[in-house]
């Protein structure tokens, strides 16, 4: 049986891992797919997942009465799709749903919390690229603020 | 003539979003076609309003029909908003540096355009996509505010499905049912199909996303030497006599508005300047 | 490209008795005659007719923020510096008219360009610095893609007449920019006023062949080598008597590498960005539009008016000006004049007349500025030093 290993290995998010770690995360993974229009996960729920998206177009929601549903934010192809499962109270903020149909590997929160609490190393390896994704998605989402494309009055000082 | 408007009929008033609008001209007298290069613009003078510089939006290699794509910001756009089939516009122009549409022969061409942005991109569009086999990949990434605000939407499918064109558009924000990107225009950059090495890049779009592009660009690996930026000042004459439009030694209105960004790379990350 | 010195040798003498019958000349051959005149307590380029409006007798005291005119004991014609008002006032009028507009029954306009015949101008009592302003401006309207065509009629039939300073300002600096007391060249006629306690008179050189002709029916004699003589030693005490100085060594990269200095907020502190001394400078040459109808509608025109960088909307684009802060509109200003103008003209834009340094309000001296920059410089080569002095005791 064909391991995900060398699928995980391929994928941006892991590269330049040992290959330990490696063996370790493909411990914790499993392949998915999800149907255009699937809800992957929504708001609130307990989050112990994270999944690297291979191919298909995934869209972060967030739903208010009187506002609608708006996008935030739209994933794809190499993005890693949540990291709530790695910081307490380990729960959604938005919905995700497939707006493609979509092939990801899921990786088990839980379990993943557990092996980096006994490995320092791969904890570490693991915080350093989700801290550049994290900074990236903030970065971008600072962007979104700015809002550049308005047409509004900018308070000078 | 550079020093006087001349006056020119609007033939058609395309509105394109809730708040930009495109003028299709000609001119009231005298030759049928104006000529000009792909990322040049015009002083458009409302009469008794005011005047602004304008990027021409049409296809340099169709000189009958000059038009004009802009957004109703301010008292001379709005008065322009107001203009109908059969009035009259000054124009003064074309001024400026163009794109480098032949310099880009023979490479990939990635176009990175922001909101309106995209007006003066879609004349390096046009004249590209006329001589399509002069090119390597031409890939379009166009960000906007939200999905009513994309400008000419059923021109870009055309192209699309037409041409050898990658189009790839994202928006700020969406509301749901809005099925493409969600997101800055550079995150659409580290995907994009075309050899960083071989490919010259023509940037658009407000400075801070002009900011942001150029980063992400020469992260993928463009160097600066072959990245171009469309430069934005306060324009009084057109012709760099006035003084309003200096950045830095260069008059936008001739030095620019078209820059190679690393000629002009202190100078963009320098504040007040 | 104008001659340095005379068209010929012939230089003439004009006993100062005389003097009117040159203006007499110059209002034969049609021109409006401008020169430095008095009003308002201050010496300004105007109209004149008559010899007897000249400052005759008078002088100017000026340093940073103070300008006073003085009554002298002698009767000097040009016993004084720059005033104000320099020629740009009537190169480059400060609100022009470029063209009107008219709607016409096809429901849209015509435009009417500004034609007519320019004003012919002679200039009487141009400075070296001033002459060279006029060549700096002639570089930026007169250029080869965009020629300003109502700088140039008026330029074309201007007629200048150089006055060699004599009576320089504390303020003036001209020997350190290479343009002054002594006027090189672009001038018609070129003046020399001599006056001790036996004689008063003009030592004439003529630059061109205009100038010749305006020396028809002037009771010129032809000038002895004594009269010369003494007209160059007047000039040479004028040029000794400068005590400003700015040092022009690398000053184009000298600005540039300060684009980020802290300095520019100390000036900010000074500085009121009220805009004199753009006013007042020769050279400067920003200007705005502004498009204005009457009141039914039907006639629209467009002026040109002076405008300064450092009005804070000279900047303003999509809701906000990009130099906001008065430390960058200083920097600007200054960085534009010394270094900028250099990438965009070929030649430095100040001429170092000192009408900034006594217009500003505050004082602001623009040789100091440029000393305060080398000396942080030197500065940080200065501490550099004892580090490399201790690394070798070690």
């Amino acid at each position: 049986m064909r391991t995900l290993e060398p699928i995980l290995a391929e994928h941006p998010f892991f590269a330049g891992l040992d290959k330990r770690h490696l063996e370790v995360l493909t411990g914790c993974a499993s392949n998915v797919v999800f149907q255009e229009g699937h809800i992957i996960f929504r708001e609130g729920e307990e989050a112990n997942t994270f999944y690297l998206i291979r191919e298909g177009k995934v869209a972060l929601e967030i739903h208010a009465a009187g506002m609608g549903t708006i996008t935030i934010q739209t994933l794809n192809s190499g993005d890693i799709l949540g990291w709530s499962w790695l910081v307490p109270p380990y729960r959604w903020h938005f919905d995700a749903r497939a707006i493609e149909a979509t092939r990801a590997i899921a990786m088990d929160g839980e379990c993943l919390r557990r092996k980096c609490e006994q490995d320092h190393d791969l904890g570490y390896e693991l915080l350093k690229r989700f801290a550049e994704v994290i900074t990236q998605r903030l970065q971008a989402t600072r962007l979104q603020l700015l809002d550049v494309y308005s047409t509004k009055e900018r308070h000078t000082t | 003539m550079t020093m006087v408007p001349s006056p020119f009929r609007v033939q058609q008033v395309r509105h394109e979003t809730h708040d930009t609008f495109t003028l299709e001209l000609e001119p009231v007298k005298g030759s049928d076609s104006f000529a000009f290069q792909a990322g040049q613009f015009n002083m458009l003078y409302v009469f008794g309003v005011g005047e602004i510089p304008i990027s021409i939006s049409s296809d340099p290699t169709n000189p009958r029909i000059l038009m004009h794509t802009t957004r109703e910001v301010g008292t001379v756009t709005k008065a322009m908003g107001k203009l109908r089939r059969g009035d009259v516009i000054g124009v003064r122009g074309p001024f400026g540096t163009p794109w480098p549409v032949e310099q880009a022969e023979g490479a990939d061409v990635v176009i990175v355009a922001g909101g309106i942005g995209l007006a003066p991109l879609r004349s390096a569009l046009y004249q590209m996509l006329a001589n399509r086999d002069r090119y390597e990949k031409i890939v379009l990434l166009y960000g906007t505010r939200t999905p009513n605000d994309i400008l000419y939407r059923r021109e870009l499918q055309r192209w699309r499905s037409q041409f050898d064109l990658e189009v790839h558009i994202t928006v700020d924000r969406a509301m749901g049912g809005w099925r493409s990107n969600v997101g800055v225009v550079t995150s659409l950059i580290p995907r994009a199909p075309f050899d960083a090495r071989n490919s010259i890049a023509l940037v658009c779009g407000p400075e801070i996303m002009m900011r942001f592009t150029v980063l992400e660009l020469q992260r993928r690996g463009v160097p600066p030497s072959q990245i171009y930026i469309s430069m934005e000042r306060n324009m009084k004459c057109g012709t760099g006599i006035c003084g309003h439009c200096q950045f830095g030694p260069y008059f936008v209105c001739k030095d620019g508005p078209v820059f190679r960004y690393d000629r002009v790379q202190h100078l963009f990350e320098r504040r007040e300047i | 490209m104008p001659q340095s010195g005379a068209v010929t040798e012939n230089r003439w003498i004009l006993p100062a008795a005389e003097f009117q019958q040159l203006l007499d000349s110059l209002q034969r051959l049609g021109y409006q005659i401008i020169a430095p005149t008095l009003r308002d307590d201050a010496i300004v380029l105007e109209p004149i007719e008559s010899a007897d409006d000249l400052p005759i007798g008078l002088t100017d005291e000026q340093r940073a923020a103070v300008y006073r005119v003085k009554r002298r004991a002698d009767k000097t014609f040009f016993g004084y510096a720059v005033g104000p008002r320099s020629w740009k006032y009537y190169l480059y009028p400060p609100n022009l008219r470029l063209w009107q507009a008219k709607r016409n029954g096809d429901g849209g306009f015509e435009v009417i360009p500004e034609e007519g015949e320019a004003p012919r101008y002679a200039f009487l009592g141009v400075r070296a610095c001033e002459l060279a302003a006029i060549a700096i401006q002639d570089k930026v309207f007169l250029g080869e893609e965009h020629r300003d065509h109502f700088y140039a009629r008026r330029r074309e039939n201007a007629l200048l007449i150089a006055v060699h300073c004599t009576h320089p300002a504390a303020t003036c600096f001209c020997t350190s920019m290479g343009t002054g007391p002594r006027a090189r060249g672009g001038f018609d006629l070129a003046l020399t006023e001599v006056l001790d306690s036996k004689e008063h008179f003009f030592v004439i050189e003529v630059g061109t062949e205009l100038g010749l002709a305006v020396l028809d029916g002037v009771p010129v004699q032809p000038a002895t080598e004594r009269h010369w003589q003494q007209a160059q030693q007047v000039v040479e005490n004028a040029a000794r008597r400068i005590v400003k100085r700015m040092d022009t060594t690398d000053i184009k990269d000298l600005l540039y590498r300060h684009l980020d200095s802290s300095h520019w907020e100390d000036v900010a502190k000074r500085c009121l960005t009220c805009s004199n001394c753009t006013m007042v400078c020769p050279t400067c040459f920003c200007h705005t539009v502004e498009d204005v109808t009457n009141l039914q509608g039907t006639v629209a025109e467009r002026r040109r008016k002076w405008d300064s960088c450092f009005h804070v909307d000279f900047s303003y684009i999509h809701g906000s000006p990009v130099r906001v802060s008065e430390a960058s509109r200083y920097r600007q200003w200054i960085t534009h004049k010394l270094a900028s103008w250099q990438d965009q003209f070929g030649v430095i834009g100040c001429v170092g007349c000192g009408r900034c340094i006594t217009w500003c309000p505050v004082g602001i001296d623009i040789t100091e500025e440029v000393r305060v920059l080398r000396r942080s410089e030197e500065g940080k080569a200065a501490q550099s030093s004892p580090k490399e002095e201790s690394h070798a005791n070690a």
